[in-house]
């Protein structure tokens, strides 16, 4: 006991001041409230029932499956402290696919970590249909939620057993959790999975290395939807493969989504990827979410200038305009003058559109929406009034030919 | 789309290589830097011969960058692999000649032949930074090394070279990281330093291989842009393998597309882009995520690429491609001719195919992305030209 005490002090000391530590709370005074707080919550949760577990006994369908509350993340390094996500909150809808878009180093993986459980959340809370699933929570609840979520991960030759055959990476999960009566539906389970991800039957008794880096993340995603999950984190699932295989994996992965009406987290760092798969977009840069709105918004009304960057940074497959363009880089100290009286935060701009920034910028931000917003419904029009035209044409046209 | 059928019942009636190319000449308003001919390239496998380079042909001109398209497996490697003699110790050049500097590359057997050739005078960036690199040895020292064996610096002289070089690959404060090693850089810094290796003998060739799979879109474009620069001030002549047509589409003059470790098209950028001919080029061009809408799903290409070992008859993409004929699964396709600069190995090509259409994405391409350009264009800062 002694020891933690002495660790904490520690931290206080080399934790840098920063714009998160505004609050008067010393850290000591913040863990109690937090502990309070996390009793309180405990108290409130209904239990489990016989036919309900604990997480469908505290679901409200009209509520986001998971919200994630000012949570904190950060790894020691020996006496340092290195915060990596600093007061995300972030909500996933129930049914919808999110994109998490970043460069490396941005924190990303970590979320997506953290909701599994494999990083610990150093604050704050993570929610899953209401119930804490960050921190110290019971055996059972941890069990019983890795049921729940499923993971696909990036490189799937890494993340393969060499050693197993494909029965065995395909249904350790069912066999951990027992999830069969007996060996004839693990079976029809696993043959069943196969099959709706593309792949024969007889390639269970393979082994990964015998596969192509298309069919080795297929049998990652089957992996993944055997145990029907609620939530799937993609985790880069498509960064390691071909440009042609990118295709199958993101249409399989969107059937799943529709087809069970699954929750999903899409990690990514290319923009136009993350276009065609989610509903949403989060763009987050040093681990804070910078911009956050829905997908085809961000890309007619982007407005802060990481999303803007990283918007230059997509090829275009097109000549004429790709040899034209400029690249734009993103230098935080350049563009952003933030006060310590005056700390960013995540403002709603418009419904639904969330950027992080300070009032000053915020100002700016509101005008700029304003002009883009017009702009685009004059070009709206434009578009309507030429495809009117056409259309008028083609009609003058056709009666040409028929008289 | 409907398989098209073929009409003809006997292929020995009719003349369908009518048109086909017959002699491979360069374009004669361009300089021939390397000159590779009917170049066969295989491995012994367990004993097995394979066939992995099937008859190529191809001109590399002077100063311009030539891109090497295709999915993992199509043989682009292997390929460029023949220029600096680094085939892996079970492949051999069983036909061909490769021309560069009056010398045939493909006769090329020891390491002394090679010295002069590999490094020197045609270098390559890999895909993968921290292989390349030797972890061991500080960033500044593998600069070097390469500046005292190829162009016979002192330690001292190459020491300065090296800052030199690394501040022209833009890494910063280059004599406080030249004593460094390579994991203490960034994948992309990495990579710099790569490049800066390949920069040191100043080289005729830069084969490129996938120099930015590795790495993030933002620091992608940055390399991208690097290279590129560097080109124009060093003139020299840049092969650039990638399967990413985003990146073909920024830095190529001309494209090769690969199948099956054969080039199917060959052409200028404008000309692949525009006005694709080889039902694998649009196949390619379709699954770009890019052109995706969300109401439709994303096309794609059906099942595998021809795997090394097997026998290949007709066309290799015929039993992947929805346009195939008959003739496809029998006779391997000529090579046609569109126009000067642009080739294609079909049989769609040949005077006796069934006109088809080609797929309605490609024929929207220039519409679709001039569209997503000029959504960039509308950003302040995204200075992307407007089409005129």
């Amino acid at each position: 006991m002694a020891k933690k005490t002495d660790d904490s002090q520690q931290e206080v000391k080399n934790s840098t001041p920063s714009v998160a530590q505004a609050q008067p709370l010393s850290k000591k005074e913040a863990a109690k409230a937090a502990k309070k707080q996390r009793e309180v919550i405990e108290k409130n949760l209904k239990p489990a029932t016989e036919d309900l577990d604990i997480f469908e006994a505290n679901k409200v369908e009209s509520e986001p499956l998971i919200k994630m509350r000012d949570v904190k993340i950060s790894f020691k390094m020996g006496t340092m402290e290195r915060i990596v996500i600093n007061h995300l909150n972030l909500d996933i809808n129930r049914g919808e696919i999110l994109g998490l878009v970043g460069e490396s180093g941005s924190g990303k993986t970590t979320i997506g970590r953290a909701l599994i459980r494999v990083n610990k959340v150093t604050d704050g809370e993570i929610l899953y249909d209401n119930v804490p699933i960050s921190g110290k929570i019971p055996r059972s609840r941890e069990k019983l939620l890795k049921t729940k979520i499923q993971m696909v991960f990036q490189d799937p030759g890494d993340s393969l057993n060499e050693r197993a055959n494909i029965d065995y990476i395909v249904s350790e999960g069912l066999r951990a959790n027992h999830l069969f009566k007996d060996e004839a539906e693990r079976m029809q389970k696993v043959q069943d999975i196969m099959q709706r991800v593309g792949l024969r039957v007889e390639f269970l008794s393979r082994f990964p290395h015998e596969f192509s880096g298309g069919q080795r993340q297929r049998i990652g995603i089957a992996r993944c939807m055997v145990m029907n999950p609620e939530f799937v984190i993609a985790d880069e699932p498509i960064s390691a493969l071909d440009v042609s295989i990118r295709a199958q994996i993101l249409n399989l992965i969107k059937e799943f989504q529709q087809e069970r009406n699954m929750t999903v987290l899409f990690i990514a760092h290319d923009l136009s990827v993350v276009r065609y798969i989610s509903d949403r977009i989060a763009v987050i840069y040093a681990g804070n979410i910078v911009e956050l709105t829905e997908a085809n918004r961000l890309f007619e009304v982007p407005l802060h200038p990481y999303t803007k960057s990283l918007l230059t940074a997509v090829p275009i497959p097109d000549p004429s305009v790709e040899k034209k363009k400029k690249i734009v880089v993103y230098n935080p100290r350049e563009v952003h003058h933030y006060m310590r009286s005056d700390p960013p935060k995540l403002v709603e701009i418009e419904p639904g559109h969330w950027v992080r920034c300070d009032s000053k910028e915020k100002e700016q931000y509101e005008v700029e929406l304003k002009e883009k917003i017009a702009k685009l419904e004059a070009q709206k029009r434009a578009d309507e009034e030429a495809a009117r035209l056409k259309a008028a044409k083609s009609s003058e046209k056709g009666e040409d030919s028929h008289a | 789309m409907p398989k098209q059928k073929e009409a003809v019942r006997s292929f020995a009636d009719v003349d369908f290589e009518e048109g086909a190319m017959t002699e491979f000449v360069p374009d004669p308003n361009q300089e021939v830097v390397l000159s590779v001919r009917d170049l066969d390239v295989g491995f012994m496998v367990r004993g097995k011969k394979t066939h992995v380079i099937r008859n190529i042909n191809l001109d590399i001109y002077k100063g311009k960058t030539l891109a090497i398209v295709g999915e993992s497996g199509s043989g682009k490697s292997v390929f460029t692999k023949t220029f600096t003699g680094m085939l892996e110790s079970n492949g051999f050049i069983s036909n061909g000649t490769i021309m560069f500097e009056g010398q045939d590359l493909a006769k090329f057997t020891t390491n002394e032949e090679w010295t002069p050739i590999r490094g020197k005078k045609i270098a390559t960036i890999f895909q993968d930074p921290m292989t390349s690199l030797n972890p061991l040895l500080s960033i500044g020292y593998q600069i070097s090394e390469v500046l005292i064996i190829h162009r016979g610096m002192t330690k001292e002289e190459a020491r300065a070279e090296a800052i030199d070089l690394l501040g022209k690959v833009k890494i910063p404060h280059p004599e406080e990281r030249y004593d460094d090693k390579p994991f203490q850089f960034s994948g992309g810094m990495r990579q710099r330093a790569v490049i800066a290796i390949a920069l040191a003998c100043n080289p005729e060739i830069l084969i490129c291989d996938e120099p930015t799979t590795a790495l993030d879109v933002t620091v992608q474009s940055q390399i991208i842009d690097l290279i590129k620069e560097l080109q124009k001030e060093y003139g020299w002549t840049t092969i650039f393998i990638t399967h990413d047509l985003g990146v073909v589409a920024n830095v190529a003059d001309n494209v090769a597309v690969m199948y099956g470790g054969q080039i199917v098209e060959y052409g200028t950028i404008e000309d692949v882009f525009y006005h694709p001919e080889h039902p694998y080029t649009w196949a390619l061009l379709c699954s770009l995520p890019q052109l995706g809408t969300k109401e439709e799903p994303l096309a794609f290409i059906r099942g595998n690429p021809p795997s090394f070992g097997e026998e290949i008859v007709g066309d290799a993409f015929a039993p992947r491609s929805a346009y195939a004929m008959n003739i496809d699964f029998v006779r391997e396709p000529p090579i046609f001719k569109i126009s000067d600069t642009h080739w294609a190995k079909t049989w769609l090509l040949s005077k006796y195919a069934p006109k088809v259409e080609k797929p309605l994405v490609i024929q929207e391409l220039h519409e679709r992305m001039k569209r997503a350009a000029q959504e960039l264009a509308n950003q302040e800062g995204g200075d992307y030209g407007q089409e005129d």
